[in-house]
């Protein structure tokens, strides 16, 4: 018997849903669609900001918090990386950062909450940035 | 009333849906789920079937309970459960349940043995609000208050919420909705939790709460059946297959019989024709 049954219905689930995900880490800028339903008819909404953590590795419950500022506004969003409410995610930018988590920027504002731009980027595998 | 079923608590996962919902859904195992015993009216006083689920080393089982495996002609189980059922739906000795039992949307009551918590005091088990953080509390910050009144009635009630412990008693959750069924590896996924820890039996019945649907199986889903059903198809397949190349067969000797038939016709035409030709001649000398 399969000890880990949970582990191998997620890998069919995250099959099944066919999800084509970017190769992007904590520093990166991504530009992710999101579906938004308004009453009857849906559109895809584009929400743009530094992805400052990814959470979950290789599960179905993986997820990653995407924060940029609004209005002068710090807003976070957290998405589940294989919602299918999530059209797409793009990288814009790749950055230059030394931590998994990108915490720190919350407390930052404007020059000291700049990431550099990591220009050294290699795609891990060719199949990797689809 | 049918049976219920008795289940293994695999876990906890999500299914995300093609709206994009996600449903949080505890997956739950038939394992080799077996009619042990029946309790008849005339018999035992009262109807019910005794189930038993997952397989138990013969050698490790208690040489009773393997007498009474061996009368019903099925390996040792690990688990053994009676649920009670209405005369007509009882079910053979040695029937095999499957998930098919219950279908998507339908709704179900689930009890386990929760997570056993120890000794636990009133803030965490009766979710009392313990007494101030300052204005003079000393050391009692989580305690509970007063537990009664004075001289009269000069006792503490029965059942007065106190700290003790808490868990590992049987808990029913009550209509939990059937997300998806899997008839082949014997899941039932339902939505939300389930009392137990993983790896823990529950048994799973059908909702009190609510009207039994109608299009629930009785007396149950049996696997004797299922394959009854895959047999009879298989047949009514084959026998369908057998019939269309019957009728492809004759299709394709009446066709022979009637190009025979043109080519007799045919040949007989070309004959009269030779025959027209020698008699026409001799119409033209005339």
């Amino acid at each position: 018997m399969a000890m880990n049954l949970i582990a191998e219905l997620e890998a069919e689930q995250i099959a099944e849903l066919g999800k084509t995900i970017p190769d992007f880490k904590a520093g990166d800028t991504v530009r992710v669609g999101y579906k938004v339903t308004e009453g009857t008819r849906t559109r895809v909404q584009a929400y743009e900001g530094v992805c400052i953590s990814r959470k979950g590795g290789a599960t179905l419950a993986a997820s990653f918090t995407v924060r940029k500022i609004s209005f002068g506004e710090g807003v976070e969003r957290v998405f589940p990386l294989y919602s299918t409410n999530i059209e797409s995610i793009e990288v814009v930018r790749r950055g230059r950062v030394r931590r998994a988590k990108l915490y720190y920027l919350r407390a930052r504002r404007g020059k000291s909450a700049r990431i550099a731009e990591d220009t050294t980027y290699k795609p891990k595998k060719a199949s990797a940035e689809a | 009333m049918r049976s219920g079923v008795i289940a293994k608590k695999l876990g906890m996962t999500r299914l995300f849906m093609e709206d994009g919902r996600q449903v949080p859904v505890t997956v739950l195992q038939l394992d080799n789920l077996q009619v042990v015993a029946q309790r008849t009216a005339e018999k035992d006083g009262y109807t019910a079937v005794q189930l038993g689920a997952g397989s138990a080393k013969a050698k490790r089982t208690a040489a009773a309970m393997r007498g009474h495996f061996a009368k019903a002609n099925v390996a040792p189980k690990r688990k053994v459960t009676e649920f009670r059922v209405s005369p007509e739906n009882l079910i053979g000795v040695g029937e095999e349940i499957t998930a098919d039992h219950y279908f998507a949307g339908q709704f179900v009551d689930v009890a386990g043995t929760s997570i056993g918590k120890g000794f636990a005091g009133v803030m965490k088990r009766h979710n009392f609000g313990g007494l101030r953080a300052s204005h003079g509390v000393s050391i009692s910050h989580r305690s509970h208050g007063s537990t009664g009144q004075c001289q009269d009635p000069g006792k503490v009630f029965k059942g007065k919420k106190m700290a003790g412990h808490m868990g590992a008693a049987r808990v029913t959750t009550q209509n939990l909705q059937v997300v998806k069924t899997d008839a082949d590896r014997g899941l039932i996924m339902v939505k939300g939790a389930v009392p137990g820890s993983k790896g823990g039996w529950v048994t799973i019945k059908d909702a009190v709460k609510k009207a039994v649907p109608e299009n629930v199986i009785l007396p149950a889903a049996l696997k004797s059946h299922a394959e009854e059903a895959k047999r009879a198809a298989e047949e009514a397949a084959a026998a369908a297959a057998a019939e269309a190349e019957a009728e492809a067969k004759r299709l394709a000797e009446e066709h022979a019989a009637q190009e025979a038939e043109a080519l007799k016709e045919a040949e007989a035409s070309i004959d009269a024709d030779k025959a027209d030709g020698g008699d026409a001649p001799e119409g033209e000398k005339e």
